[in-house]
């Protein structure tokens, strides 16, 4: 019972106050591109959530089991047992997520070809968004055990979702109103982010 | 004739055509290094250093990369050189690099450093490919100091880590001053970040749509 509401606690705190996008800036550039549309956010907004889903605990397989100081001592090999390769991690993590991304689309292709059509095009551009490695950094720096990583992979996502969801709509609405000409687009799209980043922050201190 | 296409090719990312208000690219590190100055100051140094080398390397390579597989080899080039500048950085300047924490490994996903060696290193010659990654790395540090300067200014009075505002002008001396906290919290970022691409389009006198 206490895991669970650790880990329940953990995505409430990842989804509203440590917002990935909103309290981290991560996945900036694809946040502001793609948020024109509504049915096209959301679409992406979901494809960030399933792949960081998948990504987080597989790196964290991947940093526990090879890269960590004293990780390859399962293989029983003698002088592999003290080695350390975490300053390959940056590499190896986004070798990780580009190959996954790869299968994950060729998965939903023949698996669900619905899906595929509303989440293929994102899938490439889900490889360089920074909010999916930061998540696979942010795991590493912050020590988490499998089922936090997933747990935190997953609800990370779903905060990139909510804040992506929420600006589309508002730019949405936008289209309506007169913005001085040097401020339209991405001027205007930044200063609505630190406002909603600024709601946000009314829910720290929340604690299960 | 060479000689100013070059000189164009490094002056205009740094005015006009900035990587990131113009472009909209790389904007993540731009707002998270940027509570202080010092740590965007090193940011912008090794954002310049990756996206010089691996523009050049990109270019010294373009005929060899079979363009099916150019994203993962440009990855690659490019972790490489950020994990370089990641342990020199971890080696020398450990304070900073603690602070920086996750964004010296995000330059691998930085836009700028892929967004040029896509559009322009795979194109182009070592030479005018690296004065472009300079160029762009100049622009994008040129933001950074910018917001950096605003934010460390009004959220903690100093500049550096040294105080500028007088102690004697501060509340709890009997003045009237008193910082600005909002500016260290992450609204404060997106907030002088707009205001500055608003001021960048108004002089150059662009609209978007």
């Amino acid at each position: 019972m206490d895991t669970t509401l650790h880990l329940l606690s953990l995505a409430v705190e990842t989804i509203f106050i440590r917002n990935i996008l909103l309290a981290y800036f991560l996945g900036m550039c694809s946040f502001l591109a793609i948020s024109r549309k509504v049915e096209t956010s959301m679409g992406l907004g979901f494809a960030v959530m399933f792949v960081n889903g998948i990504t987080v605990p597989l790196n964290w397989l991947i940093e526990e089991y090879l890269l960590k100081p004293g990780a390859l001592q399962w293989s029983g090999i003698a002088g592999l047992g003290n080695v350390d390769l975490t300053f390959l991690n940056f590499i190896v993590f986004i070798a990780t997520i580009a190959a996954m991304v790869q299968l994950v689309e060729m998965v939903l292709d023949k698996v669900s070809p619905t899906l595929y059509q509303s989440l293929g095009i994102f899938l490439p551009l889900i490889a360089v968004n920074c909010a999916i490695l930061g998540s696979s950094l942010f795991m590493v720096e912050r020590e988490f055990d499998f089922m936090e990583s997933a747990v935190f992979g997953v609800s990370a996502g779903a905060g990139f979702f909510l804040a992506i969801v929420t600006l589309a709509t508002i730019r949405y609405k936008l289209k309506y109103s007169n913005v001085p000409s040097g401020l339209r687009g991405l001027g205007i799209a930044m200063l609505i982010t630190g406002l909603i980043s600024m709601a946000y922050m009314s829910f720290s201190g929340i604690n299960l | 004739m060479a000689a100013r296409k070059n000189i164009k090719t490094l002056t205009e990312p740094v005015g006009i055509s900035n990587p990131i208000t113009r472009q909209v690219l790389g904007i993540c590190s731009a707002l998270a290094v940027t509570v202080k100055l010092d740590t965007a100051l090193v940011m912008s140094g090794a954002l310049i250093f990756v996206l010089v080398g691996s523009n050049g390397l990109v270019s010294a390579f373009r005929n060899l990369i079979p363009s099916r597989v150019r994203i993962i080899v440009m990855l690659t080039i490019i972790a490489t050189l950020v994990i370089f500048i990641d342990q020199v950085l971890k080696a020398f300047l450990f304070d900073i690099s603690k602070q920086l924490s996750v964004f010296v490994g995000l330059i691998i996903t930085n836009c700028i450093v892929l967004g040029r060696a896509e559009a322009f290193a795979l194109k182009n010659g070592v030479l005018p490919s690296m004065l472009d990654g300079l160029g762009n790395g100049l622009g994008y540090g040129m933001i950074l100091v910018l917001v950096a300067t605003f934010r460390e200014l009004l959220g903690s009075g100093s500049l550096l880590g040294i105080p500028v505002v007088p102690e004697m002008l501060y509340t709890e001396n009997g003045g009237w001053y008193m910082n600005n906290g909002l500016m260290l919290l992450a609204p404060g970022a997106f907030f002088v970040l707009g205001f500055l691409i608003w001021a960048q389009r108004a002089m150059t006198n662009y609209t978007e749509e």
